[in-house]
């Protein structure tokens, strides 16, 4: 690919991509203080990966995330979600009653609101992947 | 202790069952988790039904937050009703599924499939099981994305364009709702269906209100395929595996249906409470199925568009239904919203298996098939009498109820109208019966044999329920007067 050329992309790309997901992972473990949470923590997730495969190639960025792992974050996030919120229900409250997860109620809604909030951001994350994959790798097919 | 359980679990089983079918990329294994989510689904929304009509509505409050304020499930006679519906013909069309999927879809993509059926299913008992207009539009986009990737599933290609179409429209019509809710919100401050329900009479006379009221009967008038909205839904009937179509035609517009009714009547109280005549302008919609909808299935040449164009016209009845404003207009909607899911059942999977064996259901290839497969085109036969409404099938108690509600307003030309109307579709049905019957079988077709066991049984359990519930309406009519009166009395 002509990319190949472009050490300055290149460096500059490998240099970010820390900082992207470690962003991310922050803005995931902080939702509940500050903006953002699972949802944006997830798209900039995502983002590294989109930037990734603009530089180096789609068939790189699919080594990395190959489609079965892929959907299995993606299914696994919602398995994560609904999983809290049943386990609410096993612990004798409703669905998705997190002050019930632990003895102490705030420590269980803490622990709920972490849980939920990384099952969102895995499914989005692994949704914006995969969604980018597919687009950019239709030309290939054909 | 799991009894108050039930609202949540309705829903969360096919969630849950619908992730773990996209992990497990085998279709035997995911085909028997679909299968059993179906049937838990099933045994829970009967729980359900049984609960409500001794003990009245059910309220759930989701992590326990009350009603106002959080999202509430809330089961009443109606949407006890509509689950019934949905999960059985779910279950019994799973159990139909894997003879005619291994036909139609690639099999690598069979587990897909089943994940994105759960998906609509948990989609469309959530439509039916939450007291949200937010939480409702959720279910309906969970419904229709997977219902447009089931549509896109199958080896035909046109699919993907009819796909892609439903994609267009069916976004526009979500869109159309949400509007409506974002509306009504800003001028009550609130999303719950009874606290709505509530509230807005005070600023009905407003026009922001008039505008949602008119958003969200267009949106779900798309979802719906009320007529001059019902562009997308021939070809998504026509090119989608047939099983989806089957699925489809049996669920997606009913549960539609009742989100309309529900939002009609008991968040805004009627059409009298706003001023706006959407009974009228349902009424005029209506007609114009029935008998637009029902002209053009009689030209159709392949027998799943004339099914798709039947269920247009079918459902200008059920919005027939609606435009009465009357308890029994509405107890008619109701009982053939039930009646038609299991005449289209019937149908579809009939086509299904024609398909299997046939590799087509192009009418004019069916010659002699009804020698050749007496089973299936039995079956076929008993949905289509019951599509004219033959006495001793449910058709004919849909329009014996119409018919009443009609001639109760006293509208002697709409009573006739029903009556004409029928004689279509004894045009159509008549169609696939004569070649099926009276023409001669060709060279090629002596090799056809019946289709198997599970897939003809599921067949007739459904034909068998148009003439069971066609012989004993008692209970139909029952759930439905019960669930009209909760429409009507449950304004407040």
């Amino acid at each position: 690919m002509a990319m190949n050329q472009h050490a300055v992309l290149r460096v500059v790309t490998k240099l970010l991509m820390p900082c992207i997901l470690l962003f991310a992972l922050y803005v995931q473990f902080h939702g509940e203080f500050g903006p953002g949470g699972g949802f944006q923590a997830g798209v900039i997730f995502g983002v590294g990966f989109v930037l990734y495969a603009l530089i180096f190639g789609v068939g790189a960025a699919r080594r990395v995330a190959p489609p079965g792992v892929l959907r299995g974050v993606l299914a696994g996030g919602v398995l994560l979600f609904t999983g809290v919120g049943i386990a609410g229900v096993l612990r004798g409250g409703s669905f998705l009653n997190y002050s019930v997860l632990s003895k102490d109620p705030l420590l269980g809604q803490e622990m709920g609101i972490l849980l939920i909030e990384f099952g969102v951001g895995t499914t989005v994350a692994a949704a914006v992947i995969t969604l980018f994959l597919i687009f950019a790798g239709q030309e290939q097919k054909e | 202790m799991i009894n108050s359980q039930l609202p949540i679990l309705q829903v969360m089983v096919p969630l849950l069952a619908a992730s773990l079918c996209a992990i497990l990329p085998f279709r035997r294994l995911t085909w028997l988790i679909a299968l059993a989510a179906s049937l838990a689904a099933l045994a829970i929304s009967l729980n359900l039904l049984v609960l409500v009509l001794n003990d009245g509505p059910i309220s759930y409050a989701l992590g326990d937050w009350a009603a106002p304020w959080g999202i509430e499930y809330r089961v009443d006679a109606l949407s006890a009703f509509v689950l019934v519906l949905v999960s059985a013909l779910g279950s019994i069309i799973m159990v139909f599924a894997p003879t005619s999927l291994a036909r139609e879809i690639d099999a690598d993509r069979v587990f897909l499939f089943h994940a994105m059926y759960l998906l609509n299913l948990a989609g469309l008992l959530g439509m039916a099981v939450t007291g949200d207009v937010f939480n409702l539009f959720v279910f309906l986009e969970i419904s229709s994305l997977s219902s447009y990737v089931m549509i896109g599933l199958g080896r035909d290609r046109r699919a993907l364009t009819a796909a892609f179409q439903y994609l267009i429209m069916g976004t526009v019509g979500a869109t159309f709702y949400v509007i409506g809710v974002g509306m009504m919100y800003m001028m009550t401050g609130t999303l719950n269906m009874a606290d709505l329900g509530t509230r807005l009479p005070e600023v009905a006379a407003t026009r922001t209100v008039i505008a949602a009221m008119a958003f969200i009967v267009v949106g779900l008038g798309l979802k719906l395929a009320i007529v001059p909205l019902h562009f997308w839904l021939p070809n998504a009937y026509a090119y989608a595996p047939t099983v989806v179509s089957a699925f489809l035609a049996a669920t997606a517009t009913k549960v539609a249906l009742y989100a309309l009714l529900r939002i009609v009547f008991t968040v805004f109280g009627g059409p009298a409470m706003i001023g706006l005549p959407v009974d009228q302008i349902l009424l005029v919609l209506a007609i114009v199925a029935m008998f637009g909808a029902s002209a053009v299935a009689i030209y159709q040449t392949d027998a799943k568009r004339l099914l798709a164009y039947s269920s247009l016209a079918q459902i200008g009845y059920m919005v027939l239904g609606i435009s009465f404003l009357s308890a029994t207009g509405l107890t008619a909607t109701i009982i053939h919203l039930f009646n038609h899911a299991l005449m289209k059942g019937a149908l579809f999977l009939a086509l299904g298996c024609i398909y299997l064996r046939l590799g087509s259901v192009q009418i004019e290839k069916m010659a002699g098939l009804g020698r050749r497969m007496p089973w299936t085109m039995g079956a076929f036969v008993v949905g289509g009498l019951s599509l004219i409404g033959i006495p001793l099938t449910v058709g004919f108690i849909s329009k014996w109820y119409l018919i009443q509600a009609a001639l109760e307003r006293g509208w002697w030309l709409v009573a006739a109208l029903i009556l004409l109307s029928s004689l279509l579709a004894v045009i159509y049905v008549w169609r696939v019966v004569e070649v099926a019957y009276f023409q001669a079988p060709s060279d090629d077709m002596l090799q056809l044999r019946e289709a198997p066991a599970v897939m003809v049984v599921p067949v007739w359990v459904l034909a068998g329920a148009n003439v069971y519930f066609g012989v004993n309406p008692q209970q139909t009519i029952r759930a439905a007067q019960s669930a009209a009166a909760a429409l009507l009395g449950g304004g407040g």
